[in-house]
């Protein structure tokens, strides 16, 4: 069995696929989208992302061992921020009263 | 290579008979699969070291929201989306590259990897540009550091913008280094295409590297809408 090869249709397909989603992100930074802003900034290049290891990086076609080589990588991403943030999103600094007569 | 005529009698398959197989594989396939697995281990690796610059990031961005707007208010919006078609074009002729080695065509991939560094480079340049923008507006964090932006009619204070600068030029300028290096190994690839070196059974470093520049690419797609699209409403 011989690896998978791709046509240059499927590359220009995905390449396309890319340049209407780098459009659509700066368009989209341009309108005010309130608190959604990151979501559909972060959203527009996950999607971008997952197209370039899906096709370009073969990922697809790949073995179920490089697949999960892959999600590990995003999972140990995923502990980093989510172990991080879990702490500086939730500090909240409440004014301490002083005591009275010190 | 080293083994001796009665090893290659015993085992036909290697040796003489297939010089693209290192001796320790059964099959291409095995060394194929092999060769991408390993290289996206270290991809899992890179994600962690710029994992720690993306978290530094957004830890200060929601510390100093404002100020982060207001500086990135400062990049040059074209200049970046520029950088991102020619980054992402790029990453289409590596693709290109690695199908025409697959094919066995030598002469299209050695085209398709020059046309790969000639938008790499490109890339690098616009990027030295802006980069020299910043050192005349005095934005790269140091002595002669000065900030005077503001975000929605508000000045911001001139420490917070410095610490986006600071996060900027740490987070593109890892990103332009590890470009650096992609250039060199497409230059050794160019180099080994052609002397003919890669076969459709052992076209490994070049998958290996275009595994690596994607991956560069992608790193930029973050990059892009976190460094220059905050703030832009």
């Amino acid at each position: 069995m011989s690896a998978h090869i791709s046509s240059v249709k499927t590359y220009f397909t995905v390449f396309l696929c890319l340049m209407a989603g780098t459009a659509l992100t700066v368009w989209a930074a341009f309108h005010d989208f309130g608190a959604l802003s990151n979501v559909v900034a972060l959203g527009i290049a996950i999607t971008k992302a997952t197209l370039v290891i899906l096709f370009f990086m073969h990922v697809r076609y790949s073995t179920r061992m490089t697949g999960l080589v892959v999600l590990s990588g995003a999972l140990w991403l995923f502990f980093l921020f989510a172990l991080t943030l879990a702490d500086y999103l939730t500090r909240v600094f409440v004014p301490v009263q002083a005591a009275a007569g010190m | 290579m080293a083994s001796t005529p009665e090893t290659v009698a015993a085992a036909p398959a290697h040796g003489a008979e297939h010089p693209g197989l290192a001796h320790h594989f059964e099959s291409y396939e095995q060394q194929r699969e092999s060769a991408s697995l390993g290289m996206w281990i270290f991809i899992a690796q890179e994600i962690m070291f710029f994992g720690g610059l993306f978290i530094a990031y957004a830890v200060y961005r929601h510390m100093y929201p404002d100020g982060f707007a207001a500086a990135s208010a400062e990049l040059d919006v074209k200049l970046g989306t520029f950088n991102t078609v020619v980054l992402i074009g790029s990453s289409l002729t590596m693709a290109l590259a690695v199908r025409a080695a697959q094919l066995g065509r030598s002469k299209a991939s050695a085209w398709f990897l020059i046309a790969t560094m000639a938008l790499g480079t490109t890339f690098l340049g616009v990027k030295g540009i802006e980069y020299h923008h910043k050192y005349v507006e005095h934005h790269i964090p140091g002595p002669s550091f000065q900030f005077t932006g503001e975000h929605h009619g508000q000045p911001v204070p001139a420490n917070q913008a410095r610490i986006f600068f600071g996060l900027y030029f740490g987070m593109t300028g890892l990103h332009a280094l590890h470009m650096v290096i992609g250039l060199g190994l497409l230059l050794w690839l160019l180099y080994h295409t052609r002397k003919g070196r890669f076969t459709p059974d052992n076209y490994n470093y070049v998958e290996g590297v275009g595994l690596y520049w994607h991956f560069v690419d992608i790193v930029w797609i973050f990059l892009f809408p976190l460094l220059y699209l905050i703030g832009r409403h």
